[in-house]
């Protein structure tokens, strides 16, 4: 299993969402998180005077799903994130030890 | 509008609407207040928003209870037969009025004294919470209660009686000076109080490198339209007539409207978008702008007025940030530049007609004499003595406050943030509660 974590611009999460659920993946974390990659930062003026905002907002969506899945949900990302501008977001990928589903006690590709 | 209050025993009969209209104007002006606290609270860091619209609200509290006791017999009164202060004979508000059947101001005045003391006592609220702009994020809330005591005492009273009650700056005193509704009073005296204590109390700790922008411009957006409509009051019923009123609504809003829309502009020719804190900034610029003059100028002079404040605001933002002086919410800048502009704009634009002798005797007289120069001399003449008046007064508040009780909070709590070092309230509850 692995968990496909991809930061993207907060305006696109409902076209991610949608993409998503049409790849058949039926469950989904989203945060509201802040951070900044190579642009860093972008700059804001109020009254004339320049604010340098470090922490651009952004979403941070989790799913976990099974191996042969992740081609597909980075693919269901990727594709309405884009813009081609500096800021689009980016997707990691990282191994999934265990998953429990805490009502049933199920565990593994039973609990995704 | 010149407020000789109580100068002449009234013969004229008390009259329903033009009391009404001071009424109306009253509740008006105090809705300003707490609009300058949503103006003032957007502008600043989250964990100072409540500390910094406490300091304009408590003031309702603390002004309203200081001019119904000494304030307006102060500002009115004429027992210390002086020219710079008034008396004590209204203290209580003595004489003004009662329940059964309010006296008439003065000769020639056909609203009741009480729905005037009222309605002055909405400006002195307002006066001293604007000057809360340039001290925000650092003061220390107790020098803040003892600031607004003092300075409401020893300068807004004299500034008042010198300007509105029969002193010697205004219409009926030596100078001869204009002011509609508190170019001078309000928004010069707030000013340069403003940038005298922001000098004094020195800059906040984070300033400048680590300031943040505004934590809520819709705040700012919602504060500065209360600030509108309050103005409404604060120049609609400056002339305490409710058949003269519609003027001077309508060049108010022309100058907010001409005034914003001309900062707009700046700021798209200049960094090609129109800012929404721009856009409220340049409303309040206007609306200063023409405080002073809203009865005595025509409506296309009124235009002219929101413009030219607007470029004087704007340009001294601009001067503000490169010399890097703390005023932290321009109250100066805005309020400061803009009573000045505007009372020196009000000496040159003032239409003689509309400045008649039986209420503005030696105005009158001045334009009349050396029409618009003259009054421009006056005008210039009562700008420079409030400045020096003033700044040597708040300067001298300052220190005393901050050879007592101190004037700033620690650097870590300035660090903690206002709200739960001076009250023990959060504005805003974290997520995980």
């Amino acid at each position: 299993m692995k968990k496909v974590e991809a930061i993207i611009r907060p305006a696109k999460i409902d076209d991610v969402k949608t993409a998503l659920v049409n790849a058949g993946i039926i469950g989904m974390t989203i945060t509201d998180v802040r951070g900044f990659g190579r642009q860093k930062g972008q700059v804001e003026t109020y009254r004339g005077a320049e604010y340098t905002i470090e922490f651009i907002t952004k979403v941070k969506v989790e799913v976990v799903v099974e191996d042969d899945k992740v081609d597909t949900v980075i693919a269901a990302i990727s594709g309405p994130s884009r813009t081609g501008e500096i800021g689009d977001g980016k997707i990691f990928v990282l191994p999934v030890e265990a998953v429990v589903r805490i009502r049933t006690s199920e565990s593994g590709a039973a609990a995704i | 509008m010149a407020g000789s209050a109580h100068a002449a025993l009234a013969k004229t009969p008390t009259d329903g609407a033009d009391t009404l209209l001071m009424l109306m104007g009253s509740a008006l002006v105090l809705v300003m207040t707490p609009g300058l606290a949503f103006f003032y609270g957007g502008f600043t860091r989250a964990k100072n928003v409540l500390n910094t619209m406490m300091m304009s609200f408590f003031c309702m509290g603390l002004v309203g209870v200081l001019w119904v006791v000494i304030g307006y017999s102060l500002s009115f009164g004429t027992g210390f037969n002086s020219p710079f202060i008034g008396g004590l004979e209204f203290m209580w508000l003595n004489g003004v009025g009662g329940p059964l059947g309010d006296a008439p101001l003065a000769d020639g005045f056909a609203i009741s004294a009480t729905s005037f003391a009222l309605f002055q006592g909405m400006f002195a609220i307002i006066t001293p919470a604007l000057i809360s702009g340039a001290l925000v994020e650092r003061i220390n809330f107790k020098a803040w209660f003892w600031f607004v005591l003092l300075w409401s005492l020893f300068i807004y009273c004299p500034m008042c009686k010198m300007v509105w009650g029969g002193g010697f700056i205004g219409p009926f005193g030596s100078i001869g000076a204009l002011d509609f509704a508190g170019g001078t009073v309000v928004h010069i005296s707030s000013g340069v109080a403003a940038l005298v204590s922001a000098a004094l109390i020195g800059p906040r700790n984070v300033w400048p490198d680590r300031t943040r922008p505004p934590h809520n411009v819709p705040f700012i957006l919602l504060g500065a339209g209360l600030l509108w409509f309050g103005w409404f009051g604060f120049n609609g019923a400056s002339y305490f007539a409710a058949k003269a009123a519609g003027f001077s609504f309508l060049t108010t809003t022309t100058s907010a409207s001409a005034a914003m829309l001309t900062w707009c502009l700046i700021e798209w020719f200049k960094g090609g978008k129109p800012t929404a804190v721009g856009a409220a900034t340049g409303a309040v610029a206007g609306l200063v702008g023409i405080t002073p003059a809203a009865g005595f100028v025509s409506m296309g002079s009124s235009i002219l007025i929101g413009a030219l404040t607007t470029v004087a605001c704007f340009t001294a933002i601009q001067i503000k940030a490169a010399i890097k002086f703390d005023d932290s919410l321009d109250t100066f800048m805005v309020h400061g530049v803009g009573g000045t502009v505007g009372a020196l704009l009000t000496g040159i634009l003032a239409v003689k007609e509309y400045v008649p002798a039986d209420y503005f005797p030696l105005s009158a007289k001045i334009l009349e004499e050396s029409g618009n120069f003259g009054m421009f001399i006056a005008q210039l003449k009562a700008v420079v003595f409030s400045y020096v008046f003033v700044g040597i007064g708040t300067a001298i508040i300052i220190w005393i406050i901050g050879a007592t009780v101190g004037l700033r909070v620690s650097a870590e709590d300035e660090e903690r943030g206002m709200d739960i070092v001076s009250h023990g309230e959060e504005a805003y509850e974290p997520m995980t509660n």
